[in-house]
C-alpha cells in the first residue's frame, strides 16, 4: 500500500441506480441512489436484511453488473470503462463461497495464485501467513468440499488474499457460520485491516457486526436509510438503553412481550436473563422504566438503528413497520393474570422424545446420538451454524426422513412407523417460502384447509380465525408470491395452524429477514405458546435462544449444551459488567471441549 | 502478515499460465468426478455393445408362414427354397386361414401365399404368388417383401428351363450391395456410435459443467479475476476436446476389434474430421451454457439440440432422403449430419475425397462460426 493512494478513496459511488425487470413485466428497483465512500485502511459494513440490494451493489461495484445509472470508480478507476481491471485488482468473495468443491485447498489456492499471475516461487511465502491465520494449514490436502462451513468460508477468504488486492469485496461472509469461525473470521478482517492496510466492503444481515466497523450503511428496499459511522448510530441511544430484570419465577421473553407494547419503549429483546429495553426518549424525562429498576447499558448500534426506524419514510412495508408494535395489544393475553413461572402452561407431559436419533449419509454423521424431549406447551429451540444438523433433526421429527438409528416419539406416536398419523398432529413451516405464489392468500388458505380436509362450519371458523389472528384481511386478494416478506411468514404459520396441530416446526423462520420482522415473529410465537402450541423453532442466530424456554445447541451433528437459557449460559463467564450472551456460551463451550480433546491428546 | 508484492510476469505469459491452470483444474475435476467419467468412457461402451449387439435392422430367420394349397412338383420346391434361404424360418399351414391366426398372434411376421394350382398356371405363365404382410413395421415389411420376391424370382429362373417354360424376361435384374455386401446393419451402426459419443461429451458435457459452476456460484469468483473470457472458454474446450478424443479412441478400438467393423480410410484422416466435428459440439455446448445457468435447464437444451438430431436427424438411424422436404431442409444445418456422412464413408468406402472435402468444409465452416458467436456471447457479467 503506498501512501499516495491513501488521499483518495478506494471506493467511490455516487447516485447508483440498478432496476431489474421481474418475471410479470414489472420493475424491481434494486439500487435506489446509493452513494458511499470508502476510505483506505477501513471496513466499511452494508447492513441489511434479504432482498435490501446488497449483493447487486456488490456485483456492480465489482463490475459484475453495470449500474443503470451512476458512477462506480475502484481505486479511482470507473468499473464501467475498465471492467477487466477493477476486476484484477478487486478480492471478491460472492455469498456461496466460490469454492470447487472438487479441488483441496491447496488446489483452490493454486488456481487463484496461478489467475492472480503469483510466481510460484513466491507462494510459500504467501501461503504461510495466509494458512496460519485462517488455521487450514492441516487442512491444505482436503477437498474443499469436505471442509466445514466456517472453514469454506476461511479458504474462501484466502483465496481471494493470494496478493493483496485494492479493495476486499465480502458478500455475507459471516452468516450461517458458527460463532466461534465467525469470530475468527472478524479477527482475520480486522487484522488485515491493521497491518496491510486493506480496504475491506463487506455486507451483513447482523446488525451487531456493524459496531465492528469504521463505516455502516444500512440498506433497505435498495436505499441507503442510515450512512455514517457507527458510533453515531450509538450516540442516537446514548442514555435511552437499559436492562431491566424479570421479577422472580418470570421468563425474560414474557416481560420482554409486554415492554415491547407498552408506549415509550422502541425496543425490548430478551439478553443474558434480562430484558434490554430502548426508551423513546432521553434520560430526561421520565423513565417508563423506572419502577423496575433499571440498569445503564452500554448503547450498541442496533438500539440506534431501532430508534431512527419508525420515523422514516417506508415505501409498502409501512403496514408492517406501523402493526409490529400492535401484536400484544391485538392478540388476547388470556393468562396475563397468573403467576408466570419458568413457563406457565409447560407440563412434565412429553411432546416430542427423542433418543440416541443418528442420521448418517453414506460416510457423513449428520446427527450425531442426538437424545432431547420437548415438553408440552414450550418454545423449544435448535440452535447451531448451517450444516450443525438442526434440519436433518427436523426432517426427522416431521416424518420426512428415517433416522438411521434411535427412537423418535412425536405426539405419543412412534414417528418412524407412523408418520403420517403424526403429521396430522404437527404442522410444518419450511425455511423457504413454500406456498403457492400464484394463488391469492385466500386461496392458499382454502387450499390447505381442504388438503387437510376442513370442511363445513369448522372450515369457517378456522379460516376466520388464521384470518383474524395473523391479521390478513387486508391482503386476501393479493397475490401471496407479491405480499410483503412479513406477511408471506405470517400466512405460512396460518396455512400450517389450520388445522389445530399440537404442535408446530418452524424452519429457520427469521433468517434474511429485517430485525423489525424478526421481532414481530417471535411475538408471533409466544403468543401461539401462550395459546397452547408446543413450537420447535431452528435458527442460527444465537441471541434467538433468549426467546425459547429450553434448547439444544447442535454443533457437528452432536449437542454442545441443552437446557434453560440460564443454564446454557452458565456455561460462559461473565465479561465484566455485561452479563454473557448465549455467542459467548457458545464460543466457551466450544473451547472448553477442543481443551478436553486436546488434554486426552 | 506481510505479503510481498510480486513482479507482474509479461502478459502473454501471464495469460498462458492463467489457461493452463485452468485446463489443470478443470482435468482434476474430471478425474474426480465419476460422472463425467461415465458419460466419456463408460456411455461409449454401453452404446457401441447396444448398437452393436441389440439393435439390429438386418433380417435373418424370418418366422412366415407358408400356405401350400395342393402339392404340384413346382409348388413343392419353390417352398423348398424359402425352406432353403436363411432369411427366413418357415412353417408350412395348409389353409390361408390357419396362418392369418399365426398372423395374429405375432408368432409369424409374413405369410407366402401358394395357390391351388401353382404349377398348371406356372406353365401358363400366369401363375401368381401373394405375399402377405401385416404392415405394423413398414420398414420390417417392405424388407420382407424384398427378400420374399427375390427367393421367388431366382426360383423363377432356375425352374423356367426345367419345366419346359419359356422364361423371357426382358432384362435381369443383378443387384449388389458395394461397400457393405453382406448388408451387415452393424457396420453402419457402430461407426453412428461415435456421432453419439462426440455429442455427448463435447455439447452435453459441456453445457452441464458451465451450468454447474454458475449454480456454485464458482462462475462468479472466478470471474473476479485477472482471467479473461476467452481463458475461461480454452479452459473449458481443451479438457473437454482430450476427453473427446479419447472417446473417439475407445469407439475406434471397440468398433474395429470387437466388431470387426473395416476401417477402408485413414485414420488421421478420421481423427481429423471428429477433432472439426468435436469442436462444433463443444461450442454448441458452450452457447447452451451462456444461456442456461443451471444444470436442468442446460441439459433439456442440449438434449434437445444436439443429442436428438444427431439421433434422428443425421442419417445416422433414418434415411435423410425419405423424410419429408422440409425436414430433409431442417437437417442442413444440423451439425451430426455431415459427420456422419463422413464417419460412414471413411469406414465402408474409404477416404472418398469428393464425400470428405464439401463435409469438412461445412463442419470447418460451423466451428468457425460458433466458437466466434460463443465468444462475442461470453462476457464477465451476470446480466
Amino acid at each position: 500500500m503506498n501512501i499516495a493512494d491513501a488521499s483518495t478513496a478506494k471506493l467511490r459511488c455516487a447516485h447508483v441506480h440498478r432496476s431489474f425487470r421481474r418475471k410479470n413485466g414489472s420493475m424491481l428497483r434494486a439500487v435506489v441512489d446509493v452513494s458511499l465512500v470508502a476510505r483506505p485502511g477501513t471496513v466499511t459494513a452494508l447492513v441489511g436484511p434479504d432482498g435490501a440490494g446488497k449483493t447487486t451493489l456488490l456485483r456492480m461495484i465489482t463490475a459484475l453488473i453495470t449500474p443503470d445509472q451512476g458512477s462506480i470508480e475502484v481505486a479511482g478507476l470507473n468499473v464501467v470503462k475498465s471492467p477487466a481491471a477493477v476486476q484484477a485488482m478487486v478480492g471478491y468473495m460472492p455469498q456461496r463461497f466460490g469454492l470447487y468443491e472438487d479441488l483441496t485447498v491447496e488446489e483452490n489456492l493454486n488456481l487463484y495464485a496461478d489467475l492472480h499471475g503469483v510466481r510460484p516461487g513466491d507462494r510459500a511465502a504467501i501461503y504461510e501467513p495466509l494458512m496460519k491465520m485462517t488455521a487450514l494449514a492441516p487442512f491444505m490436502h482436503r477437498l474443499a468440499g469436505r471442509l466445514s462451513g466456517g472453514m469454506k468460508q476461511k479458504l474462501g477468504l484466502a483465496c481471494t488474499l493470494v496478493r493483496t488486492p485494492e479493495l476486499l469485496v465480502l458478500d455475507e461472509p459471516t452468516v450461517g457460520v458458527d460463532p466461534v469461525s465467525r469470530r475468527e473470521l472478524w479477527e482475520i478482517i480486522t487484522r488485515l485491516v491493521g497491518d496491510n492496510g486493506l480496504t475491506v466492503l463487506m455486507s451483513t444481515p447482523y446488525l451487531d457486526e456493524a459496531d465492528r466497523c469504521d463505516a455502516a450503511l444500512v440498506l433497505y428496499e435498495g436505499r441507503v436509510i442510515s450512512d455514517g459511522p457507527p458510533k453515531a448510530m450509538r450516540d442516537l441511544a446514548a442514555g435511552r438503553v437499559f436492562r431491566v430484570s424479570p421479577p422472580v419465577g418470570q421468563t425474560p421473553r414474557y416481560m420482554q412481550a409486554r415492554l415491547m407494547a407498552q408506549p415509550g419503549i422502541v425496543d425490548a429483546v430478551p439478553e443474558g436473563g434480562q430484558v434490554r429495553c430502548v426508551t423513546a426518549t432521553g434520560s430526561q424525562t421520565v423513565n417508563p422504566l423506572a419502577n423496575l429498576m433499571p440498569q445503564a447499558a452500554v448503547p450498541r448500534f442496533e438500539d440506534g438503528f431501532m430508534i431512527t426506524l419508525p420515523q422514516k419514510p417506508h415505501t409498502d412495508s409501512s403496514a408492517n413497520a406501523a402493526d409490529h408494535k400492535t401484536p400484544p395489544d391485538k392478540t388476547p393475553v388470556h393468562n396475563s393474570n397468573k403467576n408466570q413461572t419458568s413457563n406457565p402452561a409447560a407440563s412434565q407431559d412429553p411432546v416430542v422424545e427423542v433418543h440416541d436419533l443418528v442420521r448418517r449419509f453414506g460416510e457423513f454423521i449428520a446427527v450425531n446420538h442426538v437424545s432431547f424431549t420437548v415438553r408440552r406447551r414450550e418454545i423449544f429451540g435448535l440452535l447451531g451454524p448451517n450444516g450443525a444438523g438442526k434440519s436433518t433433526t427436523f426432517r426427522m421429527l416431521c416424518g420426512l426422513l428415517p433416522p438411521t438409528s434411535g427412537t423418535l416419539r412425536v405426539a405419543g406416536v412412534d414417528a418412524r412407523r407412523a408418520g403420517a398419523a403424526a403429521r396430522q398432529r404437527l404442522g410444518y413451516v419450511a425455511q423457504k417460502f413454500s406456498l403457492y405464489g400464484h394463488l391469492t392468500m385466500a386461496g392458499n388458505l382454502a387450499f390447505f384447509a381442504s388438503a387437510y380436509g376442513l370442511h363445513g362450519r369448522k372450515r369457517r371458523e378456522r379460516l376466520a380465525w388464521a384470518i383474524e389472528e395473523f391479521g390478513l384481511a387486508d391482503y386476501l386478494q393479493i397475490l401471496s408470491g407479491a405480499a410483503p416478506g412479513g406477511y408471506k411468514q405470517r400466512l405460512a404459520m396460518a396455512c400450517a395452524l389450520l388445522h389445530e396441530p399440537e404442535l408446530l416446526f418452524l424452519d429457520e423462520p427469521t433468517s434474511g429477514v429485517d430485525p423489525l420482522a424478526r421481532r414481530e415473529f417471535w411475538q408471533l410465537i409466544n403468543t401461539l405458546a401462550e395459546c397452547g402450541v408446543t413450537v420447535v423453532v431452528t435458527t442460527h442466530f444465537m441471541e434467538e435462544a433468549e426467546y425459547c424456554d429450553r434448547l439444544i445447541i447442535l454443533n457437528n451433528g452432536r449437542i454442545l449444551a441443552q437446557g434453560s437459557p440460564a443454564e446454557v449460559r452458565r456455561h460462559a463467564t461473565a465479561k465484566g459488567s455485561q452479563p454473557p450472551t448465549m455467542e459467548d456460551a457458545f464460543i466457551a463451550i466450544v473451547e472448553a471441549s477442543a481443551a478436553a480433546a486436546g488434554g486426552k491428546a | 502478515m506481510n505479503v510481498p508484492i510480486p513482479n507482474p510476469p509479461p502478459p502473454a505469459f501471464a495469460s498462458l499460465r492463467r489457461t493452463l491452470a485452468l485446463v489443470y483444474k478443470e482435468s482434476v475435476q474430471i478425474l474426480r468426478d465419476p460422472s463425467s467419467i461415465a458419460i466419456s468412457i463408460v456411455l461409449p461402451i454401453v452404446l457401441i455393445v447396444l448398437f452393436g449387439y441389440g439393435l439390429s435392422l438386418d433380417i435373418q430367420q424370418v418366422p412366415i408362414a407358408l400356405v401350400v394349397e395342393g402339392s404340384s412338383p413346382a409348388a413343392t420346391s419353390l417352398a423348398g427354397s424359402f425352406r432353403l434361404t436363411r432369411y427366413f424360418n418357415p412353417q408350412t399351414v395348409p389353409t390361408l386361414h390357419a396362418a392369418e391366426i399365426l398372423l395374429q398372434q405375432r408368432r409369424v411376421l409374413g405369410i407366402v401365399w401358394i395357390r391351388q394350382g401353382f404349377s398348371r398356371d406356372f406353365q401358363a405363365r400366369r401363375a401368381r404368388v401373394a405375399v402377405l404382410v401385416p404392415g405394423a413395421d413398414v420398414n420390417r415389411d417392405r424388407l420382407i417383401q424384398g427378400y420374399a420376391t427375390s427367393v421367388i424370382q431366382q426360383w423363377s429362373q432356375q425352374h423356367a428351363g426345367r419345366l419346359g417354360v419359356v422364361w423371357q424376361p426382358g432384362a435381369t435384374l443383378e443387384s449388389r450391395v458395394w461397400f457393405n455386401d453382406a448388408m451387415r446393419s452393424r457396420l453402419f451402426l457402430v461407426p453412428g456410435v461415435i456421432v453419439l459419443v462426440m455429442t455427448l461429451i463435447g455439447a452435453l458435457m459441456t453445457a452441464l459443467v458451465v451450468s454447474r459452476e454458475w449454480e456454485r456460484g464458482t462462475m462468479e469468483s472466478l470471474f473476479v479475476t485477472p482471467v479473461r473470457a476467452g481463458e475461461i472458454l480454452l479452459g473449458k474446450t481443451i479438457p473437454y476436446f482430450m476427453l473427446g478424443m479419447i472417446g473417439l479412441a475407445l469407439c475406434i478400438f471397440s468398433a474395429t476389434v470387437l466388431f470387426k467393423v473395416p476401417l477402408i480410410g485413414s485414420v488421421w484422416v478420421l481423427a481429423f474430421a471428429s477433432g472439426l466435428y468435436l469442436l462444433v459440439a463443444l461450442a454448441l455446448g458452450l452457447l447452451i451454457s451462456t444461456v442456461a445457468k443451471n444444470q436442468f435447464v442446460a441439459i433439456q437444451v442440449a438434449m434437445l439440440v444436439t443429442f436428438l438430431p444427431a439421433f434422428i436427424l443425421s442419417g445416422f438411424i433414418f434415411d435423410l432422403r425419405s423424410m419429408p422436404s422440409f425436414i430433409q431442409a431442417v437437417t442442413f444445418v444440423v451439425p451430426a449430419r455431415y459427420y456422419v456422412a463422413i464417419l460412414q464413408t471413411i469406414f465402408l468406402a474409404g477416404d472418398v475425397w469428393a464425400v470428405l472435402l464439401p463435409n469438412g468444409a461445412v463442419l470447418l465452416a460451423m466451428a468457425v462460426v460458433l466458437l466466434a458467436l460463443t465468444r462475442a456471447k461470453t462476457r464477465k457479467r451476470l446480466l
